[in-house]
């Protein structure tokens, strides 16, 4: 499959190296036009991350991208294959729905392995490997019910990180989470991407949230979702709390912020 | 106090005796028809060690055994085809429905012509009403696996085949507990039913209307207690099995 040419695009959020293409997207929910010939390109080892408006769909487009929900139109591409021949992550916001109680956490963090074909020797080695990079200090033999909300999502991150994607996405992965544990989630997560570089879309409702942890944020405008912004923020990683007041972050903050208010007017 | 709270059950049943005794010792019931918690006592005793009382119990079991195993091994399968498809079981809903509605004892007289008097029937009228219950809950137990982990599993790569296997059959497992253990107490119901009709040479319920017939008193309140007490032990093993097996339900 072929992506569109460069110079057939329009808008100069569509780049060369993307690593998702999104061509002609269109989905209506009931008569309610979410996205309507939507087109965008996703940089490729970087965290994007999303933001916009309650219901403008924010999680529809990674779940469209994931092929978690099927879309009316349009053509996405990850690294111009779909997404079914890739291998893809996914993190989903309810922890607690989305890991297998039946399994010890340990046997949720191999489960998707057994889909790659490797060797008993590499998938142990790939557990390892994850278990390292995330320094973890919990029981894995336990059961996810055993675990504290923090630790559960730690689990689905590290399920979803074995298989090594090509592309990770998070649907809102910490907003179940208390203040403390969000903190302390969001700095694993930055920590695996210094590492891995994996690409990375992440969908946030919290403003300081998707700047922090992104290299670009996407704001989407009311439906039907249009891009209202492109936002790119270079702030040297590893970024830590102090990161918020640097003037830089305090400056894309103000100009996202504004974008967002013009946008929630408009409806 | 905490230790207590454990023995609580007791004082209720310390309660019954004594209403019993009083029962007894006043005279309000007919004392030939009100034998006192001893001779009770007594009978049972003597029915289970070594009496005839054991070996009915033990045919009442083996009736109930082969009517779930008979119940589970139909309708667990089929429970999870139907239930895989939402349009499916819509389909047979009513029929479903409609037939767990109907008092399986109503239907004895049907198979008593198919099957005979022997225990064929017994055994397949307690499997009938069973199955019916056990489907209904493996179906609803599949249709209601949670959305977020189907598309877990096929985000992961899983084929519509692993994630049958690998989640929808796990997700219906609370459900299918839930259907067996109302399966096993319908289907010890009817076998005992079944035991009391013509025909019948052992069992609970034949211990049951022969002590009654031939006015042994103590012997029929010994089975029926014999009858409760298997009554509450298949619940309470299937309730064994079911925090074993599906240690995750409910958390």
């Amino acid at each position: 499959m072929q992506v569109k040419p460069i110079e057939q695009r329009d808008a100069d959020y569509l780049m060369d190296d993307a690593h998702v293409t999104i061509r002609g997207l269109s989905k209506k929910f009931g008569d309610v036009v979410i996205y309507d010939n939507f087109d965008f390109d996703i940089p490729r080892n970087k965290i994007t991350t999303v933001f916009g408006p309650n219901g403008c769909g924010k999680s529809t487009i990674i779940n469209m991208i994931a092929d978690l929900m099927p879309r009316d139109a349009g053509e996405i591409l990850i690294n111009g294959k779909p997404v079914r021949e890739t291998r893809i992550g996914y993190v989903f916001q309810n922890y607690r729905e989305a890991l297998f109680p039946w399994l010890r956490a340990i046997d949720n963090i191999r489960y998707p392995l057994q889909f790659l074909n490797l060797s008993k020797a590499e998938q142990k080695q790939r557990v390892d490997k994850l278990v390292e990079y995330f320094g973890v200090k919990i029981d894995l033999n336990r059961y996810p019910y055993q675990m504290s909300g923090g630790q559960q999502q730690l689990v689905s991150i590290m399920r979803s990180l074995v298989v090594e994607p090509e592309v990770l996405f998070l649907d809102e992965p910490f907003s179940a989470l208390d203040y403390e544990m969000t903190l302390m989630m969001r700095d694993q997560l930055q920590k695996v991407f210094m590492e891995t570089k994996t690409t990375m879309v992440l969908v946030s409702h919290d403003l300081e949230e998707a700047i922090y942890l992104a290299d670009w944020v996407l704001l989407l405008s009311r439906h039907p979702a249009q891009v209202a912004d492109f936002v790119n923020f270079d702030l040297p990683r590893p970024r830590h709390a102090d990161s918020v007041i640097d003037p830089h972050f305090v400056e894309v903050k103000a100009s996202c912020l504004e974008t967002f208010q013009r946008e929630v007017r408009k409806g | 106090m905490k230790i207590g709270t454990k023995f609580y059950p007791l004082f209720g049943v310390l309660g019954l005796v004594v209403v019993w005794y009083l029962g007894v010792l006043s005279e309000i019931v007919d004392p030939i028809l009100l034998p006192s918690p001893g001779q009770t006592l007594a009978a049972i005793y003597n029915g289970m060690v070594g009496g005839e009382l054991l070996f009915d119990f033990l045919r009442t079991i083996e009736r109930t055994a082969y009517s779930i195993l008979i119940a589970s091994v139909i309708a667990i399968p089929l429970g999870i085809f139907l239930g895989s498809s939402e349009n499916l079981y819509r389909s047979v809903e009513f029929v479903v429905d409609f037939f767990r509605s109907t008092p399986a004892s109503a239907l004895f007289p049907l198979f008593l012509v198919i099957f005979g008097v022997g225990d064929q029937t017994k055994i397949l009228v307690a499997s009938f009403g069973a199955a019916l219950v056990i489907l209904f809950n493996v179906a609803y137990g599949v249709m209601n696996a949670r959305e977020t982990r189907l598309l877990a599993a096929k985000v992961m790569g899983a084929s519509r085949f692993r994630v049958l296997t690998d989640v929808m059959l796990m997700e219906s497992m609370p459900q299918t507990f839930v259907g067996l253990r109302n399966g096993v107490s319908l289907a010890l119901v009817i076998v005992i039913v079944a035991e009391m009709f013509i025909g019948s040479v052992d069992g609970l319920g034949y211990r049951v209307i022969n002590a009654q017939m031939l006015f042994q008193m103590p012997d029929m309140y010994a089975a029926i207690f014999v009858s409760g007490a298997l009554g509450y032990g298949f619940n309470l093993l299937f309730l064994t099995l079911e925090k074993r097996f599906v240690h995750w339900s409910g958390k």
